[in-house]
């Protein structure tokens, strides 16, 4: 099992942390986050619905921006600009 | 569809435990005893899960995400847990009972609080989190929390670690030879055993106190509600006052500098994560209501243990030489996850019954008729039930570096909650809330683990990250 983080084509960046539980999903958002430029875009998808919690208030206490929120299929999706 | 199906196996699940329930009162209403544990365990299953309610996020997430989401949590329902039990006790209706502490406490602590770090969830987590689906967290309790623990209490691997003091104040206490064969047996009855027990309220300091104010002042109001208020305003302080004061200077258009503006920043931080706070304030209530309804029951069958109960139906090879099973009468985790281990060893013919712990204290009594157990369950199948509701159950099998963190922590679990005889409910949570100081102790220690497995898993995330951005 291992984590993916890639930059795609359109600038944008992809966290994908599908099978990880507490507290490897917030650990690599979190450093995700602080290695992309401020107004960039991170997806990030994980299905550990006990991590969503703390990543919605570590982006609201540091001033990013959670743009979308979606589950689907046991994934929890979120859009993330970097503040 | 989906959403049809979970709730479909929310029902069934329900129902399941309604008719195991019907059938317990059936085979003999003692057994209500055992359905209450059940029932109350169902309850905390599905607040654990609503309120992502785990000690390990509590200071893990602060010392991660800088997210002080868990920690409030915790103290709100501390704070509302002390003030039942100081009910409780003034009106003789408490089984709490405070436990020897010293060093031993904070090492245990210490232990406890790595292990919940890199298992992912304390012990009452790891149960909700096993209902979520969640195989890391059922290794960690499996492997962990009942295999290794009960291998802990039994084996002698530690006798020379042992001062020949222990040796001989624990042969000293008139224990039976054949209780007393384990390494943790020499050291429950050589040096825990001799440690002081403090409850507030019984101290020379507060005792004296008129009525039942001695309850509220000195176990509640000086043990948690201070401390618990204190901990919150620098929590506020070191992690959301600056981002508070900025965003409403924003907002206002002026400097918020005022006592109101520090107010409000603090009930921000309480509200930041409602389902958390409100989990916090019910869990607090639930527990104290918990304590009620064991001693009502004790009460009514005119027993102090289930064990009596379970003598008195011909199941003494259940219970320990004292007549006693492990009954703790509130909220409690780690202890009867060890009797299942102990039990599943004793099926592959090792002898459990040789130790303190399991001969002397808590006996072995078959799951089925194991009331802790059965709150251990009910945590499990209430969670199962509020995540199949959420749709947010999925079936996650433990894959590659996960298997490695699970069992690690689990056995660190496992090994930390045998020393101050508690984990973070037992040691930490209802201690605190009872007057017990030691409890503080112990949630030191893992404050201070928990520091410890971040500083790790920050470590080790940090090449990872590496190697993944070298493809840039």
């Amino acid at each position: 099992m291992a984590m993916k983080f890639e930059k795609n084509a359109d600038g944008t960046y992809m966290l994908d942390v599908c099978g990880y539980v507490c507290p490897h999903p917030q650990i690599y958002c979190k450093k995700s986050i602080e290695k992309i430029q401020e107004g960039e875009i991170l997806n990030m998808v994980f299905d550990n619905p006990s991590s969503a919690e703390t990543i919605k208030q570590m982006l609201d206490q540091a001033g990013h921006d959670l743009m979308e929120e979606k589950k689907e299929a046991g994934k929890i999706i979120f859009k993330i600009k970097k503040g | 569809m989906e959403e049809k199906k979970n709730q479909m196996w929310a029902f069934a699940i329900t129902g399941l435990l309604i008719i195991i329930s019907m059938l317990y009162y059936q085979a003999n209403p003692y057994y209500m005893y055992v359905v209450a544990y059940i029932w109350f365990g169902f309850a905390y299953g599905m607040m654990l899960q609503y309120g992502r309610f785990c000690f390990a996020s509590a200071s893990r997430d602060l010392f991660a995400a800088g997210v002080p989401r868990m920690a409030v949590g915790i103290l709100v329902a501390l704070i509302f847990f002390s003030l039942i039990q100081a009910t409780l006790a003034s009106t003789d209706m408490s089984t709490f009972h405070p436990a020897p502490f010293g060093l031993h406490t904070l090492i245990a602590g210490l232990i406890f609080g790595v292990g919940m770090v890199l298992s992912g969830g304390c012990a009452s987590g790891s149960l909700y989190k096993i209902g979520e689906g969640n195989g890391t967290s059922f290794l960690a309790a499996f492997f962990g929390l009942c295999i290794g623990q009960a291998i802990f209490v039994d084996v002698t691997w530690f006798n020379g670690l042992m001062p020949q003091s222990w040796f001989d104040n624990a042969m000293s206490k008139g224990i039976p030879a054949a209780q007393m064969t384990s390494s943790f047996d020499i050291y429950l009855a050589g040096y825990v055993w001799d440690q002081p027990v403090v409850q507030l309220s019984k101290t020379a300091a507060f005792s004296g106190l008129p009525g039942i104010s001695k309850y509220f002042i000195a176990d509640s109001l000086i043990n948690a509600l201070i401390p618990a208020v204190l901990l919150l305003i620098t929590i506020y302080y070191f992690y959301t006052r600056k981002g508070f004061l900025k965003k409403r200077a924003k907002a206002t258009g002026g400097a918020a500098t005022g006592f109101r503006d520090e107010l409000a920043g603090i009930w921000s931080m309480i509200m930041a994560s409602k389902r958390t706070t409100l989990m916090g304030f019910i869990i607090g209530i639930v527990a104290g209501l918990h304590i009620f309804v064991m001693k009502g029951m004790q009460i009514k069958f005119g027993i102090s243990n289930f064990g009596e109960l379970l003598t008195r139906m011909g199941h003494s090879a259940d219970t320990s030489i004292k007549g006693t099973v492990f009954d703790p009468g509130y909220w409690y985790i780690t202890s009867q996850e060890g009797q299942f281990g102990g039990w599943i060893l004793e099926k592959f013919g090792w002898n459990m019954h040789d130790n303190i712990f399991f001969g002397l204290n808590n006996g072995l009594p078959e799951p089925h008729r194991n009331p802790a157990l059965w709150m251990s369950s009910g945590i499990i199948f209430g969670a199962m039930v509020m995540a199949r509701l959420s749709n947010e159950f999925k079936l996650k099998l433990p894959k590659g570096e996960l298997i490695v963190w699970g069992l690690m922590g689990g056995i660190l679990m496992g090994v930390g909650s045998r020393p101050a005889l508690g984990c973070n409910i037992g040691a930490f949570f209802i201690r605190v809330a009872g007057g017990d100081p030691s409890g503080w102790l112990y949630g030191l220690g893992m404050v201070t683990g928990a520091f410890f497995g971040v500083k790790f898993f920050n470590w080790w995330s940090d090449r990872k990250m590496a190697k993944e951005m070298a493809n840039f």
